[in-house]
């Protein structure tokens, strides 16, 4: 009785963790019009409308471009500034890290209305730019953690042998710390994309008539229950789960190298 | 002076934040040497092989190496090369890359660099393994690699920081007879840094001895075993009986008797285990107890209560024999070249 | 060192810059903004504490922030109690070599897009949905229940996010437990019970109070969630917040629940400082 129990318990927060997305994902391919049991499917039909939709697949492409843009500008400045306090000596280095940090403090309603506001105050209308900017504000305080953690003592030491082996400084950045930093710079670059890709709030104040997928989602909700939406819904899970394996599978091998 | 690997220190001196690392060091080294810096942890040996290899600037004092004064170049300019505690290699390159990474820097084309590679791959031993990567390597191999990189770029002067360390004993010891006979091939000079005065005596030509940012010793490691320059020194290179005695006029007394001995005031006579036995004269220590002894191999380690100095318990190392059963007891004594005297700190 | 200084703010500047012109402008710019007040249309920027003024006499505002503090907490409390039991399955009763995988296959649906998780549970919870299918197949009751737009599917939503979220802070302090800890506590006599409260629970304390503070500031931030299961019936301050901006373009009044907000956090964050390890997530 009492070895069955982890199992069953494992087994029951399994069946609660996936209920909501074996029901999203099972009913998408419902036949029917409504994205409540009895199941009538399989049908493709809710697929095939989703991707014939203009506006859901012009949010798509919107999505996936602040997402690639804005997690690359995030890493970028996130591996400055990593290296930056990581290798040299500077004065308020403590503060200096505190602030990069603090954004991962505060709710992203706060950013989003905080950057609302000061659009507004320079009479910059909301835009697809704006919510590129609040999806940096937001992943640059994980790009920058993730690389400071990963420039340790190791790396330095490597760094240090190439300078003694006659290596100019940006020799040693192309040619050992960006190499031997590839896995971080992918995982934080994919947890960025993944996290923007996500992101509702902010985009949802920032822009008007250009808004991304979770936005665009959001307003096909008020229509109520339909299959349309467990389409559009599965496919933004397929999205994610990929990136996140993706990081994962980085992570791995990295762990093993 | 101005042979290429000859290395002249003056007057080095550096502080951490409020801590001082290094008082004023002074250091000649001759071309071709293999010189260790010996001492505890946090004796500064670290960091004077930094300042050597350029990696720290000193906040006083010169860096010569050959003719030239490097104080102010950086490390990628000095003609030195560095073996690191944790050998730093590149994990994303194959080892042939890493071994020919300094040659790469310095603009040699890729089929020479790739030809020196695989000669000093061969050189330490790993010939043909060049295509490998570090992490599918086992740690004395990793360090042959990390020799075979620093070597690769003909430094001058070779730096070896604690390169041993991270290795099992019966790794030490055949790498330790490796890193000689590497040295005596090449004629490179060696600065190697170690805690381990059985590795420094194991290879070095001169040993020098360090404590508190200070040099205490610095000399051949016979000289420095049998004859050390300072009572730290002589703790340092071995296991050591202290005996108190009180100097004046010309002789130290002590309850062993009298020995020759110049100052005055309270002074340590120093005696080595393997210097204490039955049937030596000089010294007389007298008549002794056995308190316990066991068998190590080439000798038996006894700890013994002379009657002449109550308290007082000595170590020796006997010659191997029968071991004396314990309260049994014998009459000691040790060769007055076998003794050290040094003021009481 | 002058050069190594440069260049160190050669590389760390651009971010900073960042971070100063889009996170800290704009929180002064709203701090500034909830000193004002709005007059019909019009923004009057006279300094003023008007709107804090207005918490405590306009009950819906009391009344948003007490409803955050019950679903926050309530969510906070069931679901580190849920989580902490699955890590330890995870942590102890799975073979090593797997238990990465089954970790990431655990937490997989953490990473489905909040709007989307919501709406799934919409689905979940609907009048014809999944759960009172079942409820009606067994013949456990009659006719649907209401489940959907109460605070029940809020907390519910919360929870499964949290769950997961928790099972990754707790499982990464229980697989770092040295297991001679338990081993050394049996063998100084304690029982499974003992050796949890004395040795383990306060060991892995840290993890947990950081896996509850990152659960209590996401959650009391959160618009979408409450937004979806809630319905209108009662609103979170995020809620009112979005009421504000949306119905009224009340900036100021917003501004402030913002920063009643930030300040909430702020005091969850003393509260717990002392086992917080946010460096090592």
């Amino acid at each position: 009785m009492l070895r069955v129990l982890p199992w069953a318990y494992l087994a029951l927060a399994l069946a609660f963790i996936y209920l909501p997305v074996a029901v999203l994902v099972l009913f998408s391919f419902q036949g029917g019009a409504l994205p409540v049991p009895p199941f009538d499917g399989p049908s493709g039909q809710w697929y095939a409308e989703v991707l014939s939709d203009e506006d859901l697949v012009g949010a798509l492409w919107r999505s996936v471009a602040v997402a690639a843009g804005s997690a690359a500008l995030a890493v970028a400045l996130g591996f400055g500034a990593a290296l930056g306090l990581a290798r040299h000596v500077l004065p308020g280095a403590l503060a200096v890290r505190a602030l990069l940090i603090a954004p991962l403090t505060v709710s992203y309603l706060i950013v989003g209305l905080g950057l609302l506001i000061l659009f507004q105050r320079l009479g910059l209308g909301p835009s697809l730019w704006a919510v590129g900017v609040g999806h940096v504000v937001i992943n640059l305080p994980l790009a920058f953690a993730i690389l400071y953690a990963a420039m340790g003592a190791e790396q330095e030491r490597a760094e240090q042998a190439a300078r003694d082996l006659g290596a100019g400084e940006a020799q040693v950045i192309v040619l050992v710390t960006l190499p031997m930093l590839a896995p971080a710079l992918l995982a934080a670059f994919f947890l960025s994309v993944t996290l923007s890709w996500d992101e509702f709030i902010i985009a949802f104040l920032l822009s008007r008539f250009d808004v991304t997928l979770p936005v665009e989602i959001w307003s096909l909700l008020r229509s109520g229950l339909s299959p349309r939406l467990n389409a559009i819904g599965s496919v933004v899970f397929l999205v994610s789960v990929a990136a996140v394996l993706l990081v994962e599978a980085l992570l791995l091998r990295r762990r093993r190298a | 002076m101005s042979a290429p690997g000859a290395v002249a220190l003056t007057g080095i001196a550096h502080r951490f934040g409020g801590a001082t690392a290094l008082t004023g060091v002074d250091l000649g080294i001759a071309a071709g040497e293999y010189v260790t810096l010996l001492g505890p942890s946090g004796c500064g040996k670290t960091t004077l092989l930094n300042v050597l290899g350029g990696f720290l600037r000193p906040d006083a004092g010169s860096v010569r190496i050959g003719a030239e004064d490097v104080t102010d170049r950086p490390a990628a300019r000095r003609p030195t090369a560095t073996v690191f505690q944790d050998y730093a290699l590149f994990p994303h390159m194959t080892l042939a890359e890493n071994v020919a990474f300094g040659l790469r820097m310095a603009g040699m084309g890729r089929g020479a660099r790739r030809a020196r590679a695989e000669e000093m791959l061969a050189l330490v031993g790993l010939g043909g393994l060049g295509a490998n990567r570090p992490h599918m390597l086992s740690g004395g191999q990793r360090q042959r690699v990390a020799l075979a990189r620093a070597l690769a770029v003909q430094p001058a002067v070779l730096l070896l920081d604690e390169p041993l360390g991270a290795l099992d004993l019966k790794l030490r010891r055949a790498m330790q007879d490796e890193l000689k006979t590497i040295h005596r091939q090449l004629g490179t000079t060696f600065v190697h840094v170690t805690h381990d005065q059985e590795e420094a005596m194991a290879i070095a030509d001169r040993i020098v001895v360090m404590n508190a940012g200070q040099i205490e010793d610095d000399g051949p490691p016979e000289r420095v075993y049998r004859k050390p320059a300072t009572l730290f020194a002589a703790g340092f290179m071995g296991e050591m009986n202290r005996i108190p005695g009180e100097a004046q006029g010309g002789k130290l007394e002590t309850a062993f008797g009298v020995v020759p001995a110049d100052g005055a005031g309270r002074h340590v006579l120093c005696l080595r285990p393997e210097a204490v036995g039955p049937g030596r004269t000089g010294l007389q220590i007298g008549p002794a107890k056995v308190r316990d002894a066991a068998f190590f191999g080439t000798y038996i380690r006894a700890h013994l209560e002379p009657r002449a100095a109550p308290g007082l318990i000595l170590v020796a190392h006997l010659p191997p024999g029968p071991v004396p059963t314990e309260g049994a007891e014998m009459d000691l004594g040790a060769d007055m070249s076998d003794l050290n005297i040094y003021r009481e700190p | 060192m002058d050069q190594d200084r440069r260049r160190g703010w050669a590389l760390t500047g651009p971010a900073l810059v960042w971070t100063v012109a889009f996170f800290v402008v704009p929180f002064l710019v709203m701090a500034a903004m909830s000193l004002a007040t709005l007059e019909g249309r019009e923004l009057v920027w006279e300094l003023s504490f008007a709107n804090y003024g207005e918490l405590a006499e306009k009950a819906y505002l009391a009344r948003a922030i007490q409803v955050s503090l019950e679903i926050t907490l309530t969510v906070t409390v069931i679901s580190v109690l849920l989580a902490y039991p699955l890590a330890w399955v995870v942590a102890f009763h799975i073979p090593p070599r797997w238990q990465r995988l089954a970790l990431v296959l655990a937490i997989l649906p953490f990473w489905t897009s909040y709007v989307v998780r919501s709406y799934a549970w919409l689905l979940v919870l609907a009048r014809e949905g999944v759960v009172n299918q079942t409820l009606m197949g067994l013949g456990l009751i009659s006719e649907p229940v209401t489940l959907a737009n109460t605070r029940l599917a809020t907390v519910t939503g919360f929870v499964h996010f949290f769950v997961m979220l928790l099972t990754l802070t707790i499982y990464a302090n229980l697989v770092r437990l040295s297991p001679n800890y338990a081993r050394a506590a049996a063998d100084l006599g304690a029982g499974p019970v003992a050796t949890f409260r004395h040795v383990i629970l306060p060991l892995t304390l840290p993890g947990v109070v950081t896996g509850a503070f990152l659960t209590f500031v996401l959650c009391i931030g959160d618009y979408v969630t409450p937004q979806i299961l809630g319905g209108n019936t009662e609103l979170t301050v995020p809620q009112v917040i979005m009421v504000q901006l949306g119905r009224r373009a009340d900036f100021p009044l917003a501004s402030a629940l913002a920063l009643v907000l930030m300040a909430i956090v702020t005091l969850a964050y003393l509260a717990s400082a002392r086992w917080l390890r946010l460096d090592r997530v």
